[in-house]
């Protein structure tokens, strides 16, 4: 059997991991399980080697001609590298990366930390949610006065939102 | 704070003490950050890595925990010495085959370090004694928002934090545990509590090898995924499914004892034979026979002195950990194997032989009495 990396030596590390229920195999040779670090499994991620290994076509959705505007980074890196060349690559490859990111983790969407000014933001963001339907409801009902009051809230919030 | 006195010490996590210490060696979290618009280390021109280091290196030296840091840049680095940092998990494989832009901050205690243009801009990494994973991510935690407020982090209000790798993306953080099992491999159940552990997302892997191959008896598992959790879900499902596997771990060491306690005490009598006797021992086989050691201290064989001198010789036997005792001569193989037995022979000069009618067999842990909070 050959080698997934090198394509070239005799496979000997044969690596098999199961997440979320979809096996995943990958076969290397001595030197390539070597370079790729399978020994440190502290900073070793089967997902990530896969990444450079053929996952990576699913960027293809996003059109072949997008080139990152900040790093100047296209399809055709991250195919070589299995890694992103920027922050703003999320966002030029985003069709692409949603299917990818899907298959890859649990959700699609962070529920975790936040820097500072983002925790805030998302605080407001719920808080302002909220307060909307507390209002529709207030109109429904015709309680203006109260209405008016959390017009007054929302509309404060706006502007703290409002870079 | 110099380099030196980082190698001449060992970590806190291996001389400390923490909860279910005899089967969880550490306990480690590692958060990916990113900066904001600026290519990620492996696309960056050397020019933008020194200026990523030049922004985050003086940001990392005003955190209060990091005053009497040691500061280095991989660059000034011998290969012997990146290596014995990566033996003692203070920087990764990866990152010690990094050049110009790259640094690693590390506190005196060696229980955090920071690696700045790894496969990310910054890599930070709190590392505990036993099972600790609440309180290791605490430490990274308050580095990481303090950071925050000097460092613009790439965040994105739907992925989290964003990494060169789309398999980091969302918390950027990887929680680990490293565990001590001769007992479920002793009694064959090891790769049973490999593929439940696997099938629920986490990833259990030999430390050396894989599977039942695994050197020392030494199993690392962390979270395989980090979008659509936050940290204190990962954390509390990975902490949960250590207790269970300390149980087990517990339970097996029990059966062993009660059930084939001529085997048990045989194999500890002959590890501590060969390692006080032997002229020659690979690193493979050394770790295997520690292991044993390790247990028979855990089963009450061994005075408790005896846990620290056995992790230490863990650390200490591995190739550049012996190589940096030989002054720049490169070793042989064989000159390696030969000093590895002369260093373990001496370090057991001062441990009894195993008192083997005190077998106490491990009091089982209840995993499910066990207070959601500590
Ligand atoms: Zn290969
Ligand atoms: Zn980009």
């Amino acid at each position: 059997m050959q080698c997934d990396v090198c394509g070239e030596k005799d496979a000997s590390v044969f690596l098999t991991q199961i997440v979320e229920g979809k096996m995943q195999k990958v076969n290397l040779c001595e030197a390539c399980s070597k370079a790729k670090g399978v020994n440190d499994p502290t900073g070793f991620a089967l997902a990530d080697l896969l990444l450079g290994l053929g996952a990576a076509q699913q960027l293809d959705k996003s059109p072949a001609a997008h080139k990152c505007p900040v790093c100047g980074f296209t399809q055709a890196d991250f195919k070589k590298t299995g890694r992103l060349g920027c922050s703003e690559c999320y966002t030029t490859f985003a069709d692409g990366l949603a299917g990818m990111l899907a298959n890859m983790h649990k959700g699609t969407t962070h529920v975790g930390k936040a820097p500072g000014g983002h925790a805030r933001r998302r605080e407001l963001a719920a808080k302002m949610k909220s307060l909307q339907m507390t209002l529709d409801e207030a109109v429904a009902t015709e309680k203006y006065e109260e209405a008016a009051d959390l017009r007054d809230q929302i509309r404060q919030i706006e502007t703290e939102l409002t870079p | 704070m110099k380099l030196s006195r980082i190698i001449s010490n060992a970590g806190e996590w291996l001389s400390g003490d923490g909860p279910h210490r005899q089967v969880v060696v550490s306990s480690r979290i590692r958060l990916a950050r990113n900066l904001t618009r600026t290519a990620f280390p492996g696309w960056a021109k050397r020019a933008e890595r020194v200026e990523t280091l030049g922004l985050i290196r003086p940001a990392i030296e005003l955190l209060p925990e990091m005053h009497d840091a040691c500061v280095q840049n991989l660059t000034e680095l011998t290969a012997l010495e990146r290596q014995v940092l990566v033996e003692r998990h203070l920087i990764s494989r990866e990152h010690a085959a990094k050049g110009a832009g790259s640094a690693v901050v590390m506190n005196a205690e060696q229980t955090l370090s920071f690696m700045i243009n790894e496969e990310d801009h910054l890599r930070m990494q709190a590392i505990r004694c036993g099972l600790q994973l609440r309180e290791a991510y605490a430490m990274v935690d308050r580095c990481d928002t303090e950071l925050a407020t000097r460092l613009d982090f790439a965040y994105h209000e739907n992925l989290g934090y964003l990494t060169a790798c789309p398999t980091n993306v969302g918390t950027g953080m990887r929680a680990s545990a490293m565990l001590h099992l001769p007992g479920l491999v002793m009694s064959d159940q090891i790769n049973k509590i490999i593929n439940s552990v696997n099938k629920i997302g986490l990833a259990v892997r030999g430390l050396h090898g894989e599977g039942t191959e695994a050197m020392g008896n030494l199993f690392q598992v962390s979270n395989q995924t980090t979008l659509g959790e936050s940290e204190e879900q990962i954390i509390d499902r990975l902490h949960e499914v250590i207790v269970h596997i300390v149980e087990h771990e517990e339970n097996a060491r029990q059966a062993l004892v009660e059930r084939r306690a001529t085997t048990v005490l045989d194999q500890i009598g002959r590890a501590y034979g060969i390692l006080c006797n032997a002229h020659s021992m690979t690193s493979k086989e050394a770790l295997n026979l520690l292991s044993v050691l390790k247990l028979g201290t855990d089963l009450g064989l061994f005075p408790d002195s005896a846990r620290v001198m056995i992790d230490e010789l863990f650390i200490e036997t591995q190739p550049a950990h012996l190589q940096k005792g030989a002054q720049g001569q490169k070793m042989t193989a064989e000159a390696r194997d030969a000093l590895r037995a002369a260093l373990i022979r001496a370090t057991l000069k001062q441990l009894p032989e195993p008192d083997m009618t005190k077998v106490s067999i491990p009091k089982p842990t209840e995993a499910t009495k066990e207070p959601d909070d500590e």
